[in-house]
């Protein structure tokens, strides 16, 4: 079907970035949240009112500058992208009002610019989201990696410093590294930075240069955290909670694996990349990733950095399924945008409850807690159901995908890797849970007087968690754009 | 009217140092009001130039009525047309910045200082429109007087600074002048058309070799080529700050001209090319240009003096591009001078503030900037970001082009030169990004954290809306780049190169 030119895709990007003087000039913390509360509702409201073209099937695009030869600054929207925008632009709801629980809790300083670089990422996440070749998509990416410097370093105290320098190295290092030239190369040899179902990379080109190419991709966008790329994420967990959990459970590392599946599928193709077994070749890097991930994850004790290991696993396999190049595989790894999402959001918000109620960062101190905090206990076993793929945990949908995507692609090795994830998942989440509710009172360190976050803390991360149940039962719109997503690139086959 | 262009482009101004200085005497008040109509009325006439090649309307101005190869003669094509553009633009928007730190450092000086800039900025306008060679080297001194005058205002190792100056820069002006003498011998003509036709013939002749290589040389040491550019350093950082940020954004850019159009106009691209096959080993000269100034800036623990190797790094950013001798990478050596004149102009003018507010621009003056100046370190971060080369910023879009080049050349050693510097000049920048956002370190929560810093003003307002024009002026020309390259560049792309 023809695309539609919209305007909504730019309004969509731009209503956070224009909410940002706003939020400059506002002498009062509630007006600022309020104006935040707004933009938020905006978005996604925005994204919401393209949903219903995107699910006919049609493309809204909107052009704004011819920047070079065959490359235009141009937004599309597109199943994939609108599955992501989704996510995304919901969970800032849920976000913002979790920041205003977390840092007025914590009377954190430096609000204000907290709140505008927040919304910076918004909008460089949603563009991300809504590219339409290459040379946007990179635009937005950059754009993301600046704007969450302040918000990581949020502290500015010396570990601060320290963390934003590996954020920066890793991030920075392999955008203009690694993707800048792979850009260019891939420009050089196809005259066109355009994504297109097929892939526009010529099937001429020398498997040599077109091997190295994609891993230039694969490691250069380094907030995917693939092995051996991954160490900024933990290190970036000094980030106040609502930033590790938005952009490092959510957007800023669903942007590093968003763009991977765009150049595994619409910069390669998926029939370069079988030609060629590239495709194994990035199935197996990822499936690394995961166990080593997981591995290392049952060795912390920081509940923080747990939950970052935890992530670089759970991303891996979103990679790993676009890799398997199969139509399941493919959906799986799609749907498990927005399935971990949803999940990971949920942990990250516990683990920040339990700081603001009790000051605590390490497992080792939280024995008995779900006695005192039941509801954020039993979110975060929610959570964890979903991330290790337990029905009724939405997870267990983008798992199952995955292991019929491995079944598809004959890879008997993958199929093992997937499930042996899953039980080491649930090594290192149940202890947790089962130490939180299951233990005497005389072991509990923690204080009588400790009880629930405030209620802005709470109430998001019981939402959160109730969203992982429900899209169990009713996972329609992202399994439908997931569906149609793939039908676009391999052409019916999908079901 | 718009057959005059051409002459009142250097007229307005030429005549108006003239006004300036008299004014001096009677009526101080008036120096830098005039030297604003002078050089607002050579932006508008260069800006009008450029509108008339756009739309295909030849420029030709004869002085005195004498036609070529006898009389003195400007013509302004697309390569010019934007250069003068991109000189009246960035010399007419630094004189507004530069007003309240004239007015603070040097008052008494006024007058000579506007006269000097406006004579400045006339001899560069004269070097670009030229189409004679001679003239160039008398325009060339103009500017290169005036220049040595302006750095030498300065406080402290100024003069010395200035005198370094002088005497490399006028090796480098005797070197163009005799590569113009040879040429003359060979050809008798000094009009550039005309020599270029008298030429080909004369291509095997070593007078022509000798003379091109001589020219290049003097023209490499004005604009400051690694290693000839000993002198820059030294010069820009000693300078005030209103001369800094006219001279480092402008004075290297026009020599990358002049080296273009030496080149193009006069040589032509066969002979540089083709005859004396000297393009693979300038692009490794430019490869080592940009890593060593990459290198030394890091060595730097002062904002301005960083910049400056920037500068000179930047300096082998074009040459390199030009020399690869495609397509791609002409046109991101052109782009590249178009930006790089107004990334410079923007870091310069940050720098300025930081010096106007806390006397020098040491990294010990650093700490705590991001709260009491967050304007100008906004502009900062703007115009760092179009120097590491991040989308939108112009920045990205020069360098898309020269590493589009390098590819197409086959060149990987200025692809990874120019990954190299991007990457470091990340280095360079975060390091003042985190001086002034994390220092002073305080207690890291609690609502009053931050606010026991140094404490300290933002620079006066007349200094920061030139600095946000030229910052947002980055964005734009970055989302404009299409129109730019389409309209003006493309058409400047010698034959060869297609």
């Amino acid at each position: 079907m023809e695309p539609l030119t919209s305007l909504k895709p730019l309004l969509a990007v731009l209503v956070s970035l224009g909410v940002v003087p706003i939020l400059i000039s506002s002498r009062s913390p509630n007006v600022r949240e309020a104006w935040t509360f707004g933009a938020a509702g905006l978005k996604f409201l925005i994204v919401l009112s393209m949903l219903p073209a995107v699910l006919e099937g049609r493309e809204l695009v909107c052009t704004l500058a011819q920047v070079l030869p065959g490359v235009a600054f141009r937004l599309r929207v597109d199943a994939l992208g609108m599955l992501f925008a989704l996510v995304a632009s919901s969970l800032w709801i849920t976000t913002s009002a979790y920041s205003i629980g977390y840092m007025r809790g914590l009377k954190e300083h430096g609000q204000t610019r907290y709140f505008c670089f927040f919304a910076l990422a918004l909008s460089a996440t949603i563009g991300v989201a809504f590219s339409a070749n290459l040379f946007t998509l990179y635009l937005f990416y950059e754009m993301l990696s600046f704007a969450t410097y302040p918000l990581v370093t949020h502290h500015q105290d010396a570990k601060a410093r320290h963390s934003g320098r590996k954020y920066l190295l890793y991030i920075v290092g392999g955008s203009i590294g690694l993707v800048l030239p792979a850009m260019v190369l891939a420009y050089h040899l196809s005259g066109t930075l355009e994504f297109s179902g097929q892939g526009f990379l010529p099937h001429s080109g020398s498997p040599i240069l077109l091997g190295v190419l994609l891993f230039m991709f694969l490691f250069g966008f380094a907030k995917a955290a693939i092995m051996p790329v991954h160490a900024w994420l933990p290190a970036a967990m000094v980030a106040p909670t609502p930033v590790s959990a938005l952009l490092h459970a959510v957007a800023v590392v669903k942007v590093g694996v968003f763009c991977i599946l765009r150049v595994l599928t619409e910069v390669f193709g998926l029939d370069l990349l079988a030609s060629l077994h590239l495709g194994t070749a990035v199935a197996y890097v990822a499936a690394f990733t995961i166990i080593a991930a997981s591995l290392i994850a049952l060795t912390q004790d920081e509940l923080k950095r747990l939950l970052a290991f935890s992530t670089i696993g759970q991303l891996s396999y979103i990679v790993l399924g676009a890799a398997l190049l199969s139509p399941k595989g493919l959906m799986g790894g799609m749907i498990h945008i927005a399935m971990h999402a949803f999940g990971k959001i949920t942990l990250f918000f516990c683990a920040g409850a339990i700081f603001v109620a009790t000051g605590k960062k390490n497992l080792s101190e939280m024995a008995g807690i779900g006695k005192r905090m039941p509801v954020t206990m039993a979110a975060f076993f929610i959570g964890a159901l979903s991330i290790i793929g337990i029905p009724p945990g939405g997870g267990f949908l983008s798992k199952w995908y995955l292991v019929l995507g491995a079944l598809e692609a004959d890879q008997f090795p993958l199929l093992v890797v997937i499930l042996v994830s899953s039980l080491l998942n649930a090594a290192y989440f149940m202890p947790i849970v089962y130490r939180a509710f299951f233990v005497g009172s005389r072991e509990t360190t923690l204080p009588d007087t400790v009880s629930e976050a405030p209620i802005f803390c709470v109430a998001p991360l019981v939402v959160t968690a109730l969203i992982s149940l429900v899209l169990f039962f009713y996972p329609q719109p992202f399994l439908d754009l997931a569906e149609l997503a793939v039908q676009t690139l391999i052409g019916g086959t999908g079901k | 009217m718009s057959q005059y262009y051409p002459a009142l482009l250097i007229a307005i101004p030429l005549l108006a140092a003239l006004f300036i200085s008299a004014s001096g005497w009677l009526r101080p008040a008036l120096c830098f009001p005039l030297a604003l109509t002078a050089l607002g009325g050579s932006l508008l006439v260069s800006l009008g130039l450029l509108s008339n090649v756009i739309r295909g309307i030849p420029d030709v101005y004869l002085f005195g009525g004498w036609p070529p190869p006898w009389g003195i003669y400007y013509r302004v094509d697309h390569l010019s047309a934007l250069v003068l553009a991109v000189v009246s633009i960035v010399g007419f928007v630094n004189l507004i910045a530069a007003r309240p730190a004239v007015e603070k450092e040097f008052p008494e000086k006024a007058a000579p200082f506007y006269t000097l800039y406006v004579l400045f900025v006339t001899g560069l306008l004269g070097m670009v429109i030229t189409g004679d060679a001679f003239n160039l080297y008398v325009l060339l001194e103009i500017a290169a007087i005036t220049g040595y005058a302006l750095i030498a205002l300065g406080k402290g190792r100024a003069p010395l600074s200035s005198l370094h100056y002088i005497f490399m820069g006028t090796i480098g002006a005797c070197f163009y002048l005799l590569g113009v003498g040879y040429l003359y011998i060979i050809t008798g003509s000094l009009n550039m058309e005309d020599i270029a036709r008298l030429l080909p013939p004369l291509y095997e002749s070593k007078v022509v070799t000798v003379a091109f290589v001589i020219l290049m040389v003097g023209i490499w040491l004005k604009m400051g080529f690694f290693p000839l550019h000993a002198w820059l350093p030294n010069a820009y950082t000693h300078a005030p700050s209103p001369v800094s940020s006219l001279v480092a954004p402008l004075m290297t850019k026009v020599m990358v001209y002049v080296m273009i159009r030496m080149v193009l106009t006069v040589f032509t691209v066969d002979y540089a090319f083709l005859v004396l096959k000297l393009n693979d080993a300038v692009v490794w000269l430019a490869v080592i240009a940009i890593v060593a100034g990459s290198l030394l800036a890091l060595a730097e623990k002062d904002v301005k003096r960083m910049l400056t190797f920037i500068v000179v790094a930047e300096v082998g950013y074009m040459v390199g591009g030009f020399w690869l001798g495609n397509r791609a990478g002409f046109i991101g050596a052109v782009l590249h001078l178009v930006n790089d004149a107004l990334m410079t102009l923007c870091l310069f003018l940050a720098v300025g503030n930081i010096v106007y507010a806390k006397g020098n621009s040491q990294w010990d003056s650093l700490p705590g900037l991001f709260r009491t100046m967050p304007w100008t370190m906004g502009a900062l971060v703007v115009g760092a970001l179009s120097i590491i080369g991040v989308p939108p910023t112009c920045g990205f879009f020069s360098k898309w082009y020269l590493l589009l080049g390098a590819i197409q050349g086959g060149h990987y050693g200025f692809l990874a030169a120019l990954l190299f510097s991007s990457l470091v000049s990340v280095v360079l920048f975060f390091r003042i990004f985190e001086i002034s956002y994390f220092e002073p370190f305080g207690a890291s929560h609690g609502p009053d954290h931050g606010e026991d810093g140094p404490a300290g003003r933002e620079a006066p307002l007349g200094m920061l809306v030139p600095l946000w024009m030229t910052a947002l002026g980055l964005v734009l020309l970055g989302l404009y780049t299409g129109e730019i390259v389409d309209r003006v560049i493309r058409h400047a792309v010698p034959g060869m190169m297609l």
